[in-house]
This record gives C-alpha cells, sequence and structure tokens, in this order.
C-alpha cells in the first residue's frame, strides 16, 4: 500500500502532466469564448513529434542533441523526489529541495548551451533572458520553501530555549503542513505560495513573464530557445516542458491543499485535483492580464522574492 | 613516508635548477624541467594521502639559528588535504606547461621559467607545512616572487609588467598585515612556534578580535577576498595559461589555508567573525560573479570567477565559525567542510578551465570571446573537458562543485530558525542561489560564445585542437571533478580529522555530526547516476527513433532572412547585457556607442568596457594620494652628502633625548 503510494507521484505525473497545459488552453478559450483546443491536444502532439524525422542545422553539434535529453532527464529525476501532498516522494532526503532546484538549473544550463549551439540570434536572446530570470526566481523559491519548512516545523521551535529542528527532506516537511498550521500560519504559507506561483509562473514561461502562444515576435525567451529543435527532440522539449509545469503545480497544490489523512490514496488524489484546479488558475491568469513589458519582469520577480522574504522573515519573529 | 615528502621537493627544485643550467644551452630546459616537476608531484602526492587516509602525522624539528623557536614543519591532517590539489594541479599543468611553452624554446630562457615554476610548487607545499612563523613569511615571500616571476614571463608587452607590478604590490601589502601579525602573536607567546601559538589558544578578545583581522586582510589578499582582490584580473590573464592554472587553482588557496591555519590559533572564536566572514563570502561571490559576467576576456572573466569561488569558500568557513561560536557542532562541521571541501573542488575545475582557455588562446592566439565560436568542431576535447568544468564550476550535480555547495546549504538551512544564526543562514541561502544562477549564465555565455555557434573570425575557424600533452591534464582533472562528486559519501569520512582541527572538537564527535549528510549524498550519488542513466537512455530512445526515418541538414532557421552571417550572432556582450543592467549601479560599465544614422549608415560602433569598480574608486585614488604626499616629500630629497648625514646625525640626537 505504501509502496504503491510512493509511485504515485512520478506515474501521475508522467501520465497527466501533458492533460496540464491542455486545461490551461480550455479554460483561456471558455473565458474568451472560444471553443478552444481538444483538452489532449498535447498527447496528440507528443505522438506526432515522437513519430516524424528530424531536421537538424548544420552548425550544431552534440550540445544540441543532448540539451533536450538532458533537460527531460532532469525533470524525470526531481519526479522521485517531488511529494504530492502528504505522500512522500520515492527517494526522500534532507536536503532533496537543494538537490531539485539545481537540477532545474542543469536543465536550464543545457537548454541554453543548445541554444547557442545554433548560433541564431533569436536563440541567444532566448537563453540571455532565460538565465536572466533565474537569478531572481531561484532565490524566491529557495526562501519561499524555507519559510514553508520553518512553518511546518515541530511545536516549540520558537521557544526561547534553542531548539535544535534539524533539516529535513521537503517530504517530511510537507507531511507536517497540517489543518493546523494553516490555522496559525495561515499568512505566512499564503505570503509564501504567492512567491512561489510567481516563481512558478516564470520558469513556466506562462503570462505575465512569457507568452507560451507566440513563437517569435513577441516574447523570444523559452518559446525562442527551441527554435530549431523538430522531431523526437522537440517532442521530449514538450514532455519536460509539460513535466515542470505539473512540478511546480504539485508543489503549490501540496501547499495550499492540507490533506494529511492516514490514507495515502486520499491525500496523493487531493493533491491531483488541486494541480488540475491550479491549472484552471493559471488559465484565469492568462486571460486576465497580459504578459508584462520585459524590463517589468526582474521587478516582478524582486517582488516575489520579498514576498518569500517576508514570510521567513514573519515565520522567524512573527 | 617522510623521506618520499622531502625526496618530491628535493626532485621538484632539483629538477627546476637542472633546468635553469640547461636553458642557457638547449630546449631540453623544457623537457627536464616539467617532467621532473611531474614525477616530483606525483612522489609527493603519496605521503600526502597517506596522511590522510591514516591519520598519522608527520613532522620534522631541526635547531637554526633564527631567533624565535625551531625550525620545524609537520604534515597533519589539514596540511596534507592542502597538499593533494598543490602536487595534483601542479603535477598536470607542468606537463600542459611543457607543451604550451614549445613556441617560445627559441626566443625564450625557459630554465629561468621552470626554475620559478619549481620554486613556487616547493614554497607553496612548504607554506602548508611549516610550523614556525618565520619560515612560514620567508616561504611566503619565495611564492610571491616566484609567481611574480611567472605572471611576468611576456614582460616585453606593456600590460603585463603592469599587471606584474599590481600583483607585486597587492601581495606585498598583504604580507605586511601578516607580519604584524606574526609579531604579535610571537611577542604573546614568546615563540614563533605554532605549536605554542596552539597551546597558548590566545581567547582574550584584545588579541583574539585584532590578530583575526589581521589575518583576514593579510590572507584575504593572497586569496582574493573583496576587495582585496584587485590583483587577481590583472595577474591571471597576463601569465601564461598553465601558471595561471596554477595560481587561480592552487596558490589563491594557500590564502585559505592561512587563514584556516590560524583559527586554530584563536579559540574559541567569536561570533563576530562569523559575520564578517559571511558578508566578505557574499560581498566576493555576488559581485565576483558578477564582474565575470561583465568581461569579454576569457583568462580575466575566470580570474573573477576565482573571486566568486574564494567567496563561496569564506561563506562556508564563515558559517563554521558561527557554528563553534553558538556551539551548534552540526553547523561548524558542515560549513568548515564545505568550505575546506569547496578548496579541493575549485582546485580541480579552476584548474581545468585555465588550461581550457589556455589551450583556446594557443589555438586562435586572442582571448576575445567575441572573436572566438564554433571551437566545438574543431577543438572537440578542450570543448568537453571545457563543457564539464563549466558543469562543476556553477555547482550543479551531477559534479563535485555542487557537493561542497550541498554541504553548505545543508549547514545554512539546517540553523534556519535558531535565533542567533538565521540571519547569516538566510542570507548564505539567497546568496548561493543568486551565485549559482549568475554562474549559469555565465557559463553558458563561455560556452556558447566560444565554443559553439559558427567562428567569428579566420582565427576561430582554422583552430587545431591542442595535441596530447595538453590534452591529458585537461582530462585528468575533468576526471577528478566527476571521481570526487562519485566518492563524496566516502570523502566526508576522509573530512572528518581535517574539519576537527579546525573546528576544535574530536575527529569522532565529527563523524557523529557529519553523519546528517553521509545518507543524503549517497542519495545524492544516486541521483547522479540515474540522470546519466536517464540521459544515455534518451539518447538511445532518440537514435532508435530516428532509426530509418528522414534526417534533414539545414541551415539555422533565421526568419527567411536572406544573408546570415557568424557577425549576426549573440555576442558576449549581448548576451550578459540584460543581467549588467540589471546590476549596472555596482558594475558601473561604461559604453560608448555611435549609433547607425540615416538610412543607409555608413557606421555604427558600440563598445562597452566594465573596469574594477574597486580599483578605480579605491586604490587608484588612494596610491594617487600616496605618489602626490610622497612628491611633496621631495625637497628633503637633496643629492647632497652632507645633508644626508645632517639627517643620520639629527635623527640619532632625537632617538638620544628621546631615549633619556
Amino acid at each position: 500500500m505504501t509502496d504503491l503510494s510512493l509511485l504515485l507521484g512520478p506515474i501521475s505525473a508522467l501520465v497527466f502532466a501533458p492533460l496540464i497545459p491542455g486545461i490551461i488552453n480550455r479554460t483561456k478559450a471558455v473565458a474568451a469564448g472560444r471553443t478552444g483546443q481538444p483538452l489532449l491536444q498535447l498527447y496528440a502532439d507528443l505522438l506526432r513529434l515522437f513519430r516524424k524525422g528530424a531536421v537538424y542545422s548544420r552548425t550544431t553539434s552534440w550540445v544540441f542533441t543532448a540539451g533536450p535529453a538532458a533537460g527531460l532527464s532532469c525533470i524525470a529525476v526531481s519526479l522521485t523526489m517531488l511529494p504530492m501532498g502528504g505522500v512522500p516522494g520515492a527517494m526522500a532526503f534532507t536536503g532533496d529541495l537543494i538537490v531539485m532546484v539545481y537540477l532545474m538549473g542543469l536543465s536550464r544550463f543545457f537548454t541554453a548551451a543548445a541554444a547557442m549551439d545554433t548560433g541564431s540570434a533569436f536563440e541567444g536572446m532566448g537563453a540571455s533572458r532565460e538565465v536572466q530570470f533565474s537569478v531572481l526566481a531561484e532565490p524566491a523559491l529557495l526562501v519561499g520553501l524555507a519559510a514553508v519548512a520553518l512553518a511546518a516545523g515541530p511545536a516549540g521551535l520558537f521557544d526561547a530555549a534553542p531548539v535544535v529542528n534539524g533539516f529535513r527532506s521537503l517530504s517530511e516537511i510537507y507531511s507536517g503542513l497540517t489543518l493546523s498550521v494553516w490555522a496559525n500560519d495561515g499568512a505566512i504559507l499564503l505570503l509564501a505560495a504567492a512567491a512561489l506561483f510567481i516563481v512558478a509562473l516564470t520558469e513556466n514561461c506562462r503570462i505575465p513573464v512569457d507568452d507560451p502562444t507566440t513563437h517569435l515576435e513577441l516574447t523570444m525567451i523559452h518559446e525562442v530557445m527551441v527554435l530549431d529543435h523538430s522531431g523526437p527532440d522537440f517532442g521530449m522539449i514538450l514532455y519536460a516542458a509539460a513535466l515542470k509545469l505539473w512540478f511546480f503545480l504539485a508543489l503549490l497544490s501540496g501547499l495550499l491543499i492540507p490533506v494529511r489523512s492516514e490514507n495515502l490514496w486520499i491525500n496523493g488524489i487531493s493533491t491531483i485535483i488541486g494541480i488540475f484546479f491550479l491549472a484552471v488558475g493559471v488559465g484565469l491568469v492568462e486571460s486576465m492580464m497580459a504578459r508584462l513589458r520585459l524590463l517589468r519582469i526582474p521587478q516582478l520577480l524582486a517582488g516575489a522574492l520579498s514576498l518569500a522574504a517576508l514570510a521567513l522573515v514573519l515565520v522567524l519573529w512573527g | 613516508m617522510g623521506i618520499l615528502f622531502w625526496g618530491s621537493l628535493a626532485m621538484i627544485l632539483g629538477s627546476g635548477m637542472a633546468s635553469l643550467v640547461l636553458g642557457r644551452f638547449s630546449p631540453w630546459a623544457n623537457r627536464v624541467g616539467p617532467f621532473g616537476v611531474f614525477l616530483g608531484c606525483l612522489m609527493g602526492l603519496a605521503p600526502a594521502m597517506d596522511v590522510i587516509v591514516t591519520g598519522t602525522v608527520m613532522s620534522w624539528s631541526a635547531a637554526w639559528r633564527m631567533p624565535y623557536g625551531a625550525l620545524s614543519c609537520r604534515i597533519d591532517a589539514l596540511s596534507a588535504f592542502f597538499l593533494i590539489p598543490i602536487f595534483l594541479v601542479s603535477g598536470v599543468s607542468a606537463l600542459y606547461g611543457s607543451r604550451y611553452l614549445k613556441i617560445h624554446e627559441t626566443t625564450k630562457n625557459l630554465g629561468a621559467s621552470w626554475f620559478f615554476y619549481s620554486a613556487l610548487v616547493v614554497s607553496m607545499a612548504l607554506v602548508v607545512v611549516a610550523r614556525n612563523g618565520v619560515l612560514f613569511l620567508v616561504v611566503w615571500e619565495i611564492m610571491s616572487l616566484a609567481s611574480f616571476f611567472l605572471v611576468t614571463f611576456e614582460h616585453e608587452k606593456e600590460s603585463v609588467r603592469q599587471a606584474g607590478w599590481i600583483y607585486l604590490t597587492a601581495t606585498h601589502l598583504g604580507a605586511v598585515f601578516l607580519m604584524v601579525m606574526f609579531v604579535w602573536l610571537a611577542r604573546e607567546a614568546g615563540s614563533m612556534d605554532f605549536d605554542r601559538f596552539e597551546a597558548m589558544r590566545f581567547h582574550s578578545a584584545a588579541i583574539a578580535g585584532p590578530v583575526f583581522i589581521l589575518a583576514v586582510i593579510g590572507f584575504g589578499t593572497k586569496a582574493g577576498f573583496i576587495p582585496f582582490h584587485v590583483w587577481l584580473p590583472e595577474a591571471h590573464p597576463a601569465a601564461p595559461s598553465h601558471v595561471s592554472a596554477l595560481m587561480s587553482g592552487v596558490m589563491i588557496k594557500t590564502g585559505i589555508y592561512g587563514l584556516v591555519r590560524t583559527l586554530t590559533f584563536l579559540s574559541p572564536p567569536q561570533i563576530w567573525w562569523g559575520w564578517l566572514l559571511v558578508g566578505v563570502g557574499l560581498t566576493s561571490g555576488v559581485i565576483g560573479v558578477l564582474f565575470a559576467l561583465a568581461q569579454h576576456d576569457l583568462k580575466r572573466l575566470l580570474a573573477y570567477h576565482s573571486v566568486e569561488n574564494i567567496g563561496i569558500i569564506a561563506l562556508g568557513l564563515g558559517l563554521g565559525l558561527i557554528g563553534t561560536a553558538t556551539h551548534q557542532p552540526v553547523l561548524a562541521c558542515l560549513g568548515f567542510g564545505g568550505g575546506l571541501l569547496h578548496v579541493l573542488n575549485h582546485a580541480l575545475f579552476k584548474g581545468l578551465l585555465f588550461l581550457g582557455a589556455g589551450s583556446v588562446l594557443h589555438a586562435t592566439g586572442t582571448r576575445e570571446m567575441d572573436r572566438l565560436g564554433g571551437l566545438i568542431k574543431r577543438m572537440p576535447w578542450t570543448s568537453a573537458t571545457f563543457a564539464a568544468g563549466s558543469v562543476a564550476i556553477c555547482g550543479l550535480p551531477p559534479l563535485n562543485g555542487f557537493i561542497s555547495e550541498f554541504f553548505i546549504y545543508v549547514g545554512a538551512y539546517h540553523v534556519l530558525g535558531r535565533p542567533d544564526a538565521s540571519i547569516p543562514s538566510a542570507g548564505v541561502i539567497v546568496g548561493m542561489a543568486m551565485i549559482g544562477t549568475l554562474a549559469v549564465a555565465c557559463f553558458t555565455k563561455v560556452l556558447g560564445v566560444v565554443f559553439l555557434g559558427e567562428p567569428r573570425t579566420e582565427a576561430a575557424a582554422t583552430a587545431h585542437e591542442s595535441d596530447w600533452a595538453m590534452r591529458m591534464p585537461m582530462v585528468a582533472l575533468a576526471l577528478g571533478c566527476v571521481a570526487v562528486a562519485a566518492a563524496a559519501p566516502w570523502i566526508v569520512g576522509l573530512m572528518s580529522p581535517i574539519v576537527a582541527g579546525v573546528a576544535g572538537i574530536s575527529a569522532q564527535a565529527v563523524t557523529t555530526h557529519l553523519q546528517i549528510i553521509q545518507e543524503p549524498l549517497e542519495s545524492v550519488t544516486w541521483i547522479g547516476l540515474l540522470l546519466v542513466f536517464g540521459i544515455a537512455i534518451l539518447a538511445m530512445l532518440r537514435k532508435r527513433l530516428l532509426a530509418g526515418r528522414p534526417i534533414g541538414r539545414a541551415g539555422t532557421w533565421d526568419c527567411g532572412y536572406a544573408a546570415p552571417s557568424a557577425r549576426m550572432q549573440y555576442t558576449s556582450s549581448s548576451y550578459a547585457k540584460p543581467l549588467i543592467h540589471l546590476f549596472d549601479g555596482i558594475l558601473q560599465t561604461r559604453t560608448s556607442y555611435d549609433a547607425p544614422v540615416d538610412l543607409f549608415p555608413a557606421h555604427a560602433a558600440l563598445h562597452t568596457h566594465t573596469e574594477d569598480v574597486f580599483r578605480r574608486r579605491i586604490y587608484e585614488p588612494l596610491f594617487h594620494a600616496v605618489d602626490r604626499f610622497r612628491g611633496s616629500l621631495h625637497w628633503m630629497q637633496e643629492g647632497r652628502v652632507q645633508v644626508y648625514i645632517l639627517y643620520i646625525a639629527v635623527t640619532l640626537v632625537v632617538l638620544l633625548i628621546g631615549g633619556l
């Protein structure tokens, strides 16, 4: 029972992740009064791409083909550590959240290098912006999770007497996020969740940071970096992007939905339902606002970092 | 084993001297020197490994004519730990240098160069084993002078001489603080022996605090803490690349060694020391990597990255001090452990990167990144090893840079929530995350502009791969980066006695406290394996999927533009522009821009130049002021002997009256 539930996280991610862009797109379509593309569009796209041949630029080298494989491998490995709410990740260990964040960094490194490998100014521009935004997004993520970790920590942590709390795995932190924590420290968790939400939108190239529906003209961040990839390579990129979106939404959903029952299946399934609702939320955000000007994005991210820092300050001295 | 250590030093110095003698007559100087150094370094690794693995301490002592204590040396765990990168990087850089300097065989006296190289290696080894202040300062000075002569190898160039002077001045100003520090300690202890210092355990705040400050300034100048780093970005690019690798990879670490050794004299540490080092680490780390990002010169960029990595080491040591001062031994062990492990890691990957940069310079004749491009096709070995070094220096799994940063992160998270350590640890988390992501930005830039894409100039298009003598050292260091990461769970066990000496607790206790990271490191190793396995599976899958399907080759998609050229690629300046713009308050980049005008612009130009703010804003005004003051004393220098004798007489009289 426990062993099977450990596999719930990775398997649900691998199976349902391509559904999330479908839900977002459908939400946007409904909000705009359109019919929109089918919910399962991405599955069809992936199947088609994996059945196609490929075209490579004469400029490219092995780095170009390593990019998609490394990106997909990084996010797939991260999934083994991801808790689904109260369901611990399959490979939880102390400090796993650092490893996860750094695996995202590795995937960014390879994606940017693959983009530079084409010698295209467009892709260089995308890579340059991608690495710029992460400079503020990554600290916000680490600080936000630190605040959550402290809020969910053992009782008596903030007594005058020094208590060695120790550092735990993300799964243990998440299993400590019960309803009573929300009742006591709801404000802190909301601040951290807001920071995480902004980071999630940034890392997954959603509005207001990037616009995934434009390939070239307007945004030139993530989508432009993968212009030259085709066939199975591009399939891997799209699948990795869907998994990454799933990953961040699962982090948020586990934080926002404090279902921590005895039954791990209930915990896991409630988190998955939460992910679907969050996808609707992302769709609504995208329907309601436009993309920010590029120069404003660092300010938005600095805002996210401030929210996370505020959450940390509140949890330390509140 | 002791005989092996002294034998190795004799071998290194002997071959240096032989090379010096040969240098005037034959090109054999360039073979005898490096191979002797290489063999000597291999020999030297054995006793160092022996001390670390078996835990035995080797010591020697002899009387000498100098006052204040005996001539004594000792290899304890800490010394041995520093000896390993010294011998490792010196050995492989010597092999590399032999090939690298070959083009100078007919024009320059390479014997002298190899003599100073061997003197540098021997003096570095002696610095970390010296157990007497006088001996320490003497070998410290030899180390500075030997490296000065190595930096000024191409002394016919004005820029190289300038860099040499800056280095010489900086290193001597640093040494002044060290002399004051050792004399002060000796006055209290009555001897210059380190054993005596350790036994004294200076704990009165009136001595320990100022001594710590002196050590941070004196050793920090060698290590490259901001704002004492100004010599690094000058000296490292000026030196031949194998010397840059040696200086940046290991010589600056002797500064870290000195600081750590001084900490063993002072106990218990006060909490503000930790705060100070965390502050220094954050400043050096973030500002170092920002300046690196703004550079166009490949070796200058790498030099600023040394500042950044020294900052990470300082963060680790700072957290360790806070842990000791606030009685949180887990933090102490993780902080010191991470900081010290980063010394080894940085030696491996920075050595590798400088050798890679040298290989590029050797093949293309330029360090300007915007004149390169597409080297991965012509220089596959250099490119692949440089890519490995880049992943390692960015602190990304699955390579070694991540392991030491992981120590520091876990330490910081571990104490978050403790009132006395929360602020520095939160600062460390934010700082390390920023440093890491900025390093990713910087190295995707280097990799992308130098090695990927299309060649921007003829020189880059006709580059050739270096031969095996230059390739093997790079491959060896890259394998070292992999090995440290893969062996991390075992290395933790070996780190215990080293950390114990610094943290002032027993090795047994350190092993217990480091248990917290043992299991996570095993998981990290597994994750690294899983990652590589995943990439391999996906690559195979891709190959299977594409088998038998049409695979086209075409030009890069350029939106239908008719005449794309290599000059239209993103350059290092354009890649770094958004971040430079974001942090312009710190970097103060100067831009001169001739905008294209009219419908058919004939001319347009953009120049950006990021000078070192500390040099321009602090040191240049300061040294100009000193220069003016010196000029104002010029009237005293009459040039007549009688007047000088008068000065002597007046001085004597004043001293006599003062003495009465």
